[in-house]
């Protein structure tokens, strides 16, 4: 079937509300989606912002531009905003804008809570960026915030940033119960679970990974807040606690956190591929079931971040096998991609650029990190810049990259106009440059023995570090571009086709674009060709 | 894993003000309750404004939301599919509320596990404590502390003075009736299916009362625990996570509480049917998640 | 392109230090065979992956198959990735479980973490200390701000190193005072956290004498970036030497703490302390760097009451770079130093300070302290 009858029934209203009150007000999947899309892009704006700052303090030896105290708060926000303001709202917009047209559906399951959850958000990060402007100056202590540091001897404003924390955390479970409900509820007719596409199924995954630690995230900033406030213990020896129990316990949440940003990224890249290669996912029930398993070791690996705190021998060693092991899934879904690709029939616009891109890059990335899991090699790599270069490369050109490649995919579907291509290849090799100048050398100075977090470093690890920053400007600057690119085409890019792209499979291509404002109001019909795809 | 969808009947609902103000109110809570805390710890006067403003906002909201879903529910708005949506929505939020208690369990086990042995001179990193604490002794619960002189010792614990002596021990009694008002609030959930209107009403009841008792029996211990065995929030790991388990379990009983009250002035007002039920049964879940962690609780804090 | 900078830049600027000891060359070891492992498997998934880029293109007219799974290929390909990482698991746990082999040592250090710097306490058999120092920062603000040329060891440098003897086994006790942080040797192949209340254990033997530098390595706050680790391993005779003449040096300070001194003798000391301490920004001739330095000579503080003057000595000036001397240098020396420049440059106070003075005092503060 190719086009979904688009019969109103008993649903309310038939478009938009005009005005401001839409966005305050909206239950509509594709309204939320959109606001937090455009939330994260300036998410991304600032936390750049703060990137840059922190490149241009490191350009030379010697401190020049920020004082230390203002620089690790810079590195601070700059992890955190990317991690909690960039990253995930991105994905849960693409979730939103996508997941009903996937499976089917004429809106998320819970509307109403769908607006709350994006909600709470800008002002959670309002809260956290407002600390900047306190006395004493905002978080400084990293996005772990390892105590002591972050207890007592934290500025006062970490009450803020603990209450922000919570904000955000209710915002993902409501986010992820929402995306849980609509994927096992809202299903057309025929779309059974191994039909679904792998956007679909990677956001079920992360949905499940998110409510099982963020509520863990919540309980490690309620025992600092408890700590600064009211004299409990926890993580302070003198009272029978220990500093170890946090990171234990902020670990437990930041492993999974990190597949919580790169599984629905996999799913992306696992729609984009088959596309431009006009030949079917291979493998698909492996790709699910290695989704999976990555899920799952991601709960028993936590403790890799800690190879130098001194844990016994044996915790050593049983944290340094299930980390490796998780190369194995891994390393599944980076087959399947190149062999999905082989003897297709590719072609190379935009969205299929940054994909290979997110192949390539990630995997170097992925590599690093099964470096850094190799716990005595760990004790040299622990807290450099070498730690820098593998998180930076399966973020930027791992998440992020899928984000804009989602963004260029999926955009002509949203506003119906197509962008323009040769913009976005600019864009794509702009970005594919700065990423590597910006990264690449860091893996040099974290082995030569620069350390993390540092606003100044001695003599040797001068070049790359120059090297480092310019990079960073170019990648910075050509999201400009990006933003230039998606504006043009809402505003005046040329109608899109239904299809878009000659080889895309799967519900959303049935409908027209842009795509109606409640996606399927009577429930298509999943034929073989729409089916995971 | 229902895939079928009843389309005919989907319910979007309108777009609506109370999410949005639910976020206001929160963050206003939540930023006031901040600046109250850091102006008690400065010692200055505080300014509690920011917080009743929230937490005036956010009661009216919710209330006003809740009300709104149940009349919608009343006018037969409410698909078998939303139905099952609200299903999923309950169940996983009762998920993450358990994930919230697994840290603190957690907390304890290290903490009982670990760091008091090492810092006790014993297991693997024994060496901490014969080099940096020689006169703190591993045992548990912790009534002396590695550093007196910052946290203060505690006179006493709340450990179960074993099974003979339970008939005097109020963590076994409160255990007792918890476990209980989950049997009354299954009775009334059957008495809905049986459309038997008095006998909800009367096992309802009882489990609210029972919630209220425990709650009361609660804050005697906490009473106790302050008064008599100098035990605070500040004496170290044991009160810290005694204090901290307890607290949120209590926290969240008085939430179910609140929730089955609700629930019996609803049945006051006829609301369930047999077959429609769901803001009951949310509830009552809820309760029965509640008790399984009191019974943990008992377990691990107390008794073991 | 990595490649070309890598060819751009010095070979110490590249890679990981092999470093000088068994333990960190065998680390050095399993980094470059993971490192070759990694490159020869991208070399195999990329070179694939461009090969269909470049031959499976709509442009040069390829048709698109039409396969889409295959059972045979996905049990390949997790297996011998397994293999591989077994392969791997063998050697790391090796090196892993002979880091583990603590005891048995030749002597033991404490190594404490302050915010910004680090305390060594040599320890005797029954690990009771003998001596300790602090070791801090030597790099000049100017060099850091930029107003004069940056030394090689530019913010690798410090005012005294840890010492220790070659080919002796080293066990080092680490912890700390305020915050975690990290001691790290890269060419010792060895780093550990230093967590306040708990203690961290390691071990070394360093073959051959020399300088080797470190940094902190876990975000301590503000000056994280500014307490480098310096250790200088000496020829097993040279350190016992100077191990003697340290103890007998402590020596000396214990029964000085006891002692009262005569005014010359007081001065005398002083001016050695003064020159090393405090100098470098008050000057010799105490007339300071204005506005940034005050002068001492003539200064209210060094010629009004002594208990203010012990204050600013013992606990610093918090925000400036007055230093808090109290756990620096000990009571002979800032009864000495006091003396000195209350008596010096024309300031005539012409009271003795005296050791007992301010042990006094510091006992009277730490009173004040306690909660
Ligand atoms: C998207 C986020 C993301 C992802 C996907 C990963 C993926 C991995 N990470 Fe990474 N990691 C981070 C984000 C991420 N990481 C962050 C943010 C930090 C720093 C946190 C902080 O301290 O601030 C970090 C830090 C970090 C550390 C701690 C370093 C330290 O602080 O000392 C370690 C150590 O084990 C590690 C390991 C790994 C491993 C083994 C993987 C694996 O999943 C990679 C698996 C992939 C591959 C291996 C490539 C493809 C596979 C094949 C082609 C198959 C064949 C390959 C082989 C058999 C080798 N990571
Ligand atoms: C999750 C995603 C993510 C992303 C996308 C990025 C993106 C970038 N990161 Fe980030 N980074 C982290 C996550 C991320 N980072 C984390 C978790 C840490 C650890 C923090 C910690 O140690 O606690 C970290 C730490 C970190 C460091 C180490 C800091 C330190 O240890 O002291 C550095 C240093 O170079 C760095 C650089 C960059 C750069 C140059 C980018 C670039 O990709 C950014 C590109 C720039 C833009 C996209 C901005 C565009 C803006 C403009 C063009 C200017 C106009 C601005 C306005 C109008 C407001 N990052
Ligand atoms: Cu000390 Cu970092
Ligand atoms: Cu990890």
């Amino acid at each position: 079937m190719s086009e979904a009858v688009l019969t109103h029934h008993d649903d309310h209203h038939h478009g938009p509300a005009s005005g401001i009150t839409r966005w305050l007000f909206t239950t509509n999947h594709k309204d939320i989606g959109t606001l937090y899309l455009w939330f994260s892009f300036l998410m991304l704006l600032i936390g750049g912002a703060m990137a840059l700052v922190i490149r241009t303090e490191l350009f030379q030896p010697g401190l020049q531009f920020v004082e230390p105290a203002f620089f690790n708060q810079m590195t601070t926000n700059h992890g955190l905003i990317m991690v909690f303001g960039a990253i995930m709202p991105a994905f849960v917009g693409l979730a939103n804008w996508l997941l009903p047209m996937m499976v089917g559906a004429p809106d998320m399951a819970l509307p109403r809570m769908n607006n709350l959850s994006f909600w709470i958000l800008p002002f959670a990060f309002g809260m956290l960026i407002s600390t900047l402007f306190m006395e004493g100056g905002g978080p400084n202590f990293g996005w772990t915030f390892y105590a002591p540091l972050s207890t007592t001897y934290a500025p006062d404003t970490v009450t803020y940033f603990i209450f922000g924390v919570h904000l955000m955390g209710a915002s993902s479970i409501m986010g992820s119960i929402n995306i849980i409900a609509t994927i096992l509820n809202m299903r057309a007719p025929g779309m059974t679970l191994m039909k679904m596409p792998l956007f679909v199924w990677t956001w079920l995954i992360t949905a499940y990974l998110l409510l099982a630690v963020m509520p863990v995230l919540a309980g490690a900033v309620t025992m600092m807040l408890f700590d600064i406030h009211f004299g409990t213990s926890f993580f302070n020896a003198a009272g029978g606690g220990d500093p170890v129990l946090f990171q234990h316990i902020f670990w437990f949440f930041g492993h999974p956190e990190v597949y919580i940003m790169i599984l629905p990224a996999f799913g992306v890249v696992s729609q984009i591929i088959p596309t431009f290669a006009r030949k079917p996912l291979f493998g698909y029930d492996s790709m699910v079931y290695a989704t999976a398993s990555i899920a799952f070791l991601s709960f028993i690996v936590w403790a890799h971040h800690m190879f130098t705190v001194g844990m016994p021998l044996a915790g050593q060693l049983f944290f340094m096998y299930a980390t490796m092991l998780i190369a194995v899934p891994t390393g599944v879904k980076v087959f399947n991609w190149v062999s999905t690709m082989w003897r297709g029939s590719m072609t190379f616009e935009t969205p299929m650029l940054f994909a290979i891109a997110f192949v390539v890059l990630f995997t170097i990335g992925g590599f690093s990190g099964l470096m850094l899991a190799i716990a005595p090699a760990d004790y040299q790599y622990h807290d450099t810049y070498f730690v820098v270069a593998h998180f930076h490369y399966v973020l930027v050109p791992g998440a992020l990259f899928s984000i804009i490649a989602a963004v260029y995919y999926w955009l002509p579907k949203w506003c119906g106009r197509m962008y323009d291509e040769t913009l976005g290849k600019v864009h794509f090799w702009l970005s594919f440059i700065g990423v590597n100048v910006t990264f690449f050398p860091q893996h040099f100075s974290g082995l030569a023995g620069m350390p993390r977090r540092i606003p100044d470093y001695a003599l040797q690890f001068a070049d790359f570090n120059m090297v480092s920053s310019v990079g960073a400007f170019i990648f910075g600057f050509s999201q400009l571009v990006f933003l230039y690119v998606v504006i043009k085409a809402i505003r005046s890019g040329r109608p899109a086709t239904d299809r878009v792209w000659e080889g895309a499979h799967g519900l959303e291509w049935t409908l027209p674009s842009p795509a109606p404002y409640h996606s399927f109001t009577t429930p298509p019909t999943v034929t073989e060709a729409e089916a995971h795809s | 894993m229902a895939s079928s969808s009843d389309q005919a009947t989907y319910y979007i609902p309108h777009s609506g003000w109370y999410p949005i103000w639910v976020a206001v109110g929160s963050a206003l809570l939540l930023f006031g309750l901040g600046s109250w805390l850091n102006d008690l710890k400065a010692e200055t006067e505080p300014s509690r404004a920011l917080f009743y403003t929230g937490a005036v906002i956010l009661s009216v909201v919710l209330f006003a939301w809740f009300a709104k879903v149940v009349n919608e529910n009343l006018e037969g708005l409410t698909s078998p599919q939303l139905h099952r949506s609200y299903i999923w929505g309950i169940s996983w939020f009762i998920f993450s509320e358990v994930m919230f208690f697994f840290a603190f369990f957690g907390a304890l086990l290290y903490a009982r596990v670990l760091s008091v042995q090492w810092l006790g001179g014993e297991g693997a990193k024994g060496f901490t404590g014969e080099y940096l604490w020689p006169e703190f002794e591993a045992v548990w619960p912790v009534i002396s502390n590695p550093d007196p002189a910052v946290f203060e010792n505690p006179r006493g614990d709340m450990a179960s003075p074993g099974l003979l002596s339970w008939g005097g021990y109020l963590p076994f009694w409160n255990t007792v009736i918890l476990l209980t008002s989950s049997v009354t609030v299954h009775f009334a959930h059957t008495a809905i299916k049986n459309a038997d209107r008095t006998r909800l009403l009367r096992w309802l009841g009882l489990t609210v009362a029972l919630g209220v008792v425990f709650l009361f029996l609660q804050v005697e211990e906490y009473v106790h625990a302050y008064q008599e065995l100098g035990l605070t929030l500040s004496s170290g790991i044991y009160g810290s996570t005694f204090f901290l388990l307890t607290g949120f379990h209590g926290f969240h009983v008085t939430l179910g509480t609140f929730m089955l009250f609700v629930q019996l002035v609803r049945a006051f007002r006829g609301h369930f049917q047999p077959k429609d039920c769901f803001g009951f049964e949310a509830s009552s879940w809820y309760w029965h998640f509640v008790d399984v962690v009191w019974v943990c609780l008992f377990l691990f804090v107390y008794v073991f | 392109m990595g490649l070309g900078l890598a060819a751009a830049a010095r070979a110490d600027e590249l890679n990981m230090t092999p470093g000088v000891t068994q333990i960190s060359r065998s680390i050095y070891d399993l980094h470059m065979v993971i490192f070759w492992i990694c490159v020869a498997i991208g070399v195999v998934v990329f070179g694939v992956m461009f090969w269909s880029i470049f031959q499976h293109r709509k442009s040069r007219g390829a048709q698109a198959a039409s396969f889409h799974e295959s059972t045979r290929l996905e049990i390949a390909w997790t297996l011998i990735p397994i293999l591989i990482l077994i392969g791997m698991a063998f050697p790391a746990t090796q090196t892993l479980v002979a880091m583990y082999d603590t005891g048995g040592e030749d002597m033991a250090v404490e190594v404490r973490g302050y915010q910004w710097k680090w305390q060594y306490k040599y320890l005797d058999e029954d690990y009771n200390s003998t001596f300790s120092f602090f070791s801090n920062l030597a790099t000049s603000r100017d060099e850091i701000e930029n107003r004069v040329v940056k030394n090689d060891n530019y913010l690798l440098e410090v005012d005294e190193p840890l010492r220790i003897p070659a080919n002796r086994k080293v066990r080092f006790l680490i912890t700390s005072e305020d915050v975690i942080h990290a001691w790290w040797v890269p060419d010792f192949g060895i780093k550990r956290d230093a967590i306040p209340g708990m203690l961290n254990e390691l071990w070394t033997v360093v073959e051959t004498p020399g300088v080797y530098r470190g940094q902190c390595t876990e975000l301590c706050g503000m000056d994280h970036g500014f307490m480098p680790i310096v250790v200088e391993v000496m020829a097993e005779e040279d350190y016992d030497a100077w191990y003697a003449d340290r103890v007998r040096m402590e020596e000396a300070r214990h029964e000085a703490l006891s002692k009262t001194f005569t005014p010359a003798e007081l001065m005398e000391e002083g001016e050695r302390v003064y020159a090393t301490f405090c100098a470098s920004c008050h000057q010799a001739n105490g007339k300071g760097l204005p506005p940034v330095f005050p002068a001492l000579a003539g200064s209210p503080i060094a010629t009004g009451p002594l208990s203010d003057h012990l204050d600013i000595i013992v606990n610093g000036r918090a925000g400036t770079s007055m230093n808090a001397f109290g756990n620096q240098l000990d009571a002979a020396e800032i009864a000495a130093v006091t003396h000195y420049e209350r008596n010096a440059w024309g300031n005539d106070v012409g009271d003795v300070t005296q050791p007992i003075d301010v042990i006094e005092f510091m006992s009277g503060k730490e009173a004040e302290e306690t909660p």
